[in-house]
């Protein structure tokens, strides 16, 4: 099971304590899912704390300082996106990756404008889940599939001119890239196909995420409205 | 723009002989108008008169066909009350005339005043509250109503103080009114709050009434899907294939009912891939994962390309061997993009079994003959994707 994540954590990768797995906070309603997405990671990260609302979460990340936020969307007090204003506003070293069951636009596009760092849905496997978490706590971004897709969606409807360039529009290698992440390619198969490095990918994606993050094209939180469907 | 209607004569929602609901359709007012103003000129004299030569000289409106139904038929049938009430006006407007003599006397408009304001209120009342009690979504009463009502207190107003005022009597009144006005003040004030909490507790209820309503069909829902998928994955735990299968089967049926999913499923391509990537699923039980962007309404073609996507992901799921495929739909401006991919065992393109060959002339000899084009990329140990390409009909 380790192999897949030592692909991504390299020698070089030390987290906040000189570990090397990243200490990661568990934020979900359900104690179901908390404690087995708890078995499911292993010794690929250690769990410092889980929460089971906004306020329980705020206080848990405030203590622990972790790597990394595993962060459901839906949550009481809030939800998800709640929690990442409250907790970015004062620590904004702290990376969070999403993960629910729901895969609607608006709660997508949501956590993520809100600062998280990836999206994952619930049926992702340990193995997958636990690569995603080394590489988010590395800095990078995750994007599912269906994150993917969406984007793409977001930013090529283009019917009104874009107000920033920079933001508003995708380079075409970025397109491309993501076009492979929704074809279900891994970053190393899409680096492969585009003759590219592993890295390269990840810097297209994290200059994705920034443009979703930042861009104010109206579209982007229009679109996520009007489409409240996949 | 709308036509205006021919005039004739109606059939559907005549009282006499249908001139007034004729005239009123030709004119695009309410027929109460029409038949008000029957009355009115009737009981000057000329109306009865107008209302017969129309009767004669206005054809009858063609036999509607029954395309209104059930609907139609009850209405065909003369609303007898209504018909009695619109006598019963013209009698009483007729006596009104002889007491008073003639339709300069102001005491007359005062009295019509008066009577219309109340009617005003009394129709306002009626269908209004019926509604209300009726219907289930809340809502708020609007502007138009609000309106109603107080060009019907005015109305009553005006004409109670003008029949005081030439009845001479208003200064005799005075006294009486004020006592009376203070009387009421006096009642509202104690009743009002009363009033007040009945409408909320009714608002109240029937919020939770809505609630409750809400609530049983989810109940019922929820036990109609959920639960009974719950019982067979107890039943079927040795199997975990069909266990899998049960639950994502649930949940696709759950979240198409959660979020509401438009039933348009044969008529545009997003929605029509999920359906297909749902039916191959169902039947081999190895979870698809759809991602589409874009969407443009299905043709021929298109739909070709559906049941060629169909095909490879068939194909990727019994061959495979493979616990996931992704399925990615592209709709841009010239041309649609289906990707099927597995990371599954692949195979050597030119070792493809005869059988097999077969299957892939389905996928690709089916997207040439509609002018598309397939592509499969595979290679032992790698997996495959199938790559179908469909170029865009314009649509103009």
């Amino acid at each position: 099971m380790l192999d897949r994540v030592q692909d991504v954590a390299d020698e070089s990768t030390r987290f906040s304590d000189g570990d090397a797995v990243p200490r990661v906070v568990i934020v979900d309603d359900h104690r179901l899912f908390r404690s087995g997405v708890r078995g499911e990671l292993g010794d690929a990260v250690e769990v410092v704390g889980e929460a089971g609302d906004v306020d329980g979460a705020v206080r848990v990340i405030g203590e622990q300082l972790p790597d990394l936020v595993l962060l459901d969307v839906h949550l009481p007090g809030g939800g998800g996106v709640e929690v990442l204003r409250r907790v970015l506003a004062q620590h904004p070293q702290i990376r969070f990756l999403a993960l629910s069951v729901s895969d609607a636009a608006e709660d997508v596009i949501g956590v993520v404008r809100g600062g998280a760092r990836g999206y994952v849905t619930k049926t992702i496997s340990g193995r997958d889940l636990a690569q995603a978490i080394v590489r988010v706590a590395d800095g990078d971004a995750v994007f599912s599939p269906r994150l993917a897709g969406f984007v793409l969606d977001a930013f090529s409807a283009t019917d009104a001119p874009p107000v920033d360039p920079e933001l508003d529009r995708l380079t075409q290698r970025e397109r491309e890239v993501l076009r492979h992440i929704a074809r279900g390619y891994a970053y190393k198969e899409v680096a492969k196909e585009l003759f590219i490095s592993v890295k390269t990918v990840e810097t297209h994606v994290s200059s994705v995420l920034r443009k979703l993050q930042l861009s104010n094209r109206h579209e982007l939180s229009r679109w996520a409205t009007a489409r409240r469907l996949v | 723009m709308v036509d205006t209607p021919r005039l004739t004569r109606a059939v559907d929602g005549r009282l006499l002989g249908g001139v007034a609901a004729g005239l009123a359709r030709h004119l695009g007012v309410d027929p109460v108008v029409v038949r008000l103003a029957f009355i009115a000129l009737s009981v000057g004299g000329i109306g009865v008169a107008v209302y017969t030569a129309l009767f004669f000289f206005v054809p009858k409106e063609e036999a509607h066909t029954q395309e209104e139904g059930r609907d139609g038929a009850l209405r065909k049938g003369r609303d007898v009350s209504q018909l009695l009430a619109y006598i019963g006006l013209g009698v009483g407007l007729g006596t009104l005339f002889l007491v008073f003599g003639g339709v300069f006397d102001p005491l007359l408009w005062f009295v019509v005043f008066g009577a219309l304001g109340a009617t005003i209120l009394w129709q306002q009342a009626n269908p209004a509250q019926r509604d209300e009690w009726m219907s289930t979504t809340v809502r708020h009463a609007g502007s138009k109503a609000l309106m109603r009502t107080g060009a019907g207190v005015l109305l009553i107003v005006v004409g109670v103080i003008g029949f005081l005022v030439f009845q001479q009597q208003l200064q005799d009144a005075r006294a009486g009114l004020t006592f009376a006005f203070t009387l009421l003040a006096g009642i509202s004030l104690v009743v009002a709050p009363w009033i007040i909490g009945l409408i909320r507790d009714r608002d109240q209820e029937r919020r939770e009434r809505i609630r409750n309503a809400e609530r049983a069909e989810l109940a019922a829902h929820i036990h109609d899907s959920v639960l009974h998928t719950l019982t067979l994955i107890q039943r079927r735990a040795e199997d975990p294939r069909e266990v899998q299968r049960l639950a994502r089967v649930q949940e696709r049926a759950l979240r198409s009912w959660l979020y509401q999913r438009p039933a348009d499923a044969e008529t545009t391509v997003s929605p029509g891939l999920e359906r297909v990537a749902a039916e191959v699923e169902e039947e081999h039980g190895v979870p698809i994962e759809v991602v589409c962007v874009g969407d443009c309404p299905l043709d021929d073609a298109l739909g070709a390309m559906l049941r060629a996507a169909r095909e490879a992901m068939v194909n990727a799921s019994k061959y495979a061997g493979c616990d996931t495929l992704s399925v990615f739909g592209e709709v841009d401006q010239e041309e649609v993009l289906v990707f099927v991919r597995d990371r599954g065992a692949g195979f050597d393109l030119d070792e493809v079994p005869e059988d097999r060959m077969g299957v892939r002339g389905s996928i690709i000899g089916r997207m040439e003959r509609h002018g598309g084009s397939a592509r499969i990329r595979t290679a032992p140990g790698e997996g495959t994707e199938v790559q179908l390409r469909m170029p865009r009909i314009p649509q103009y």
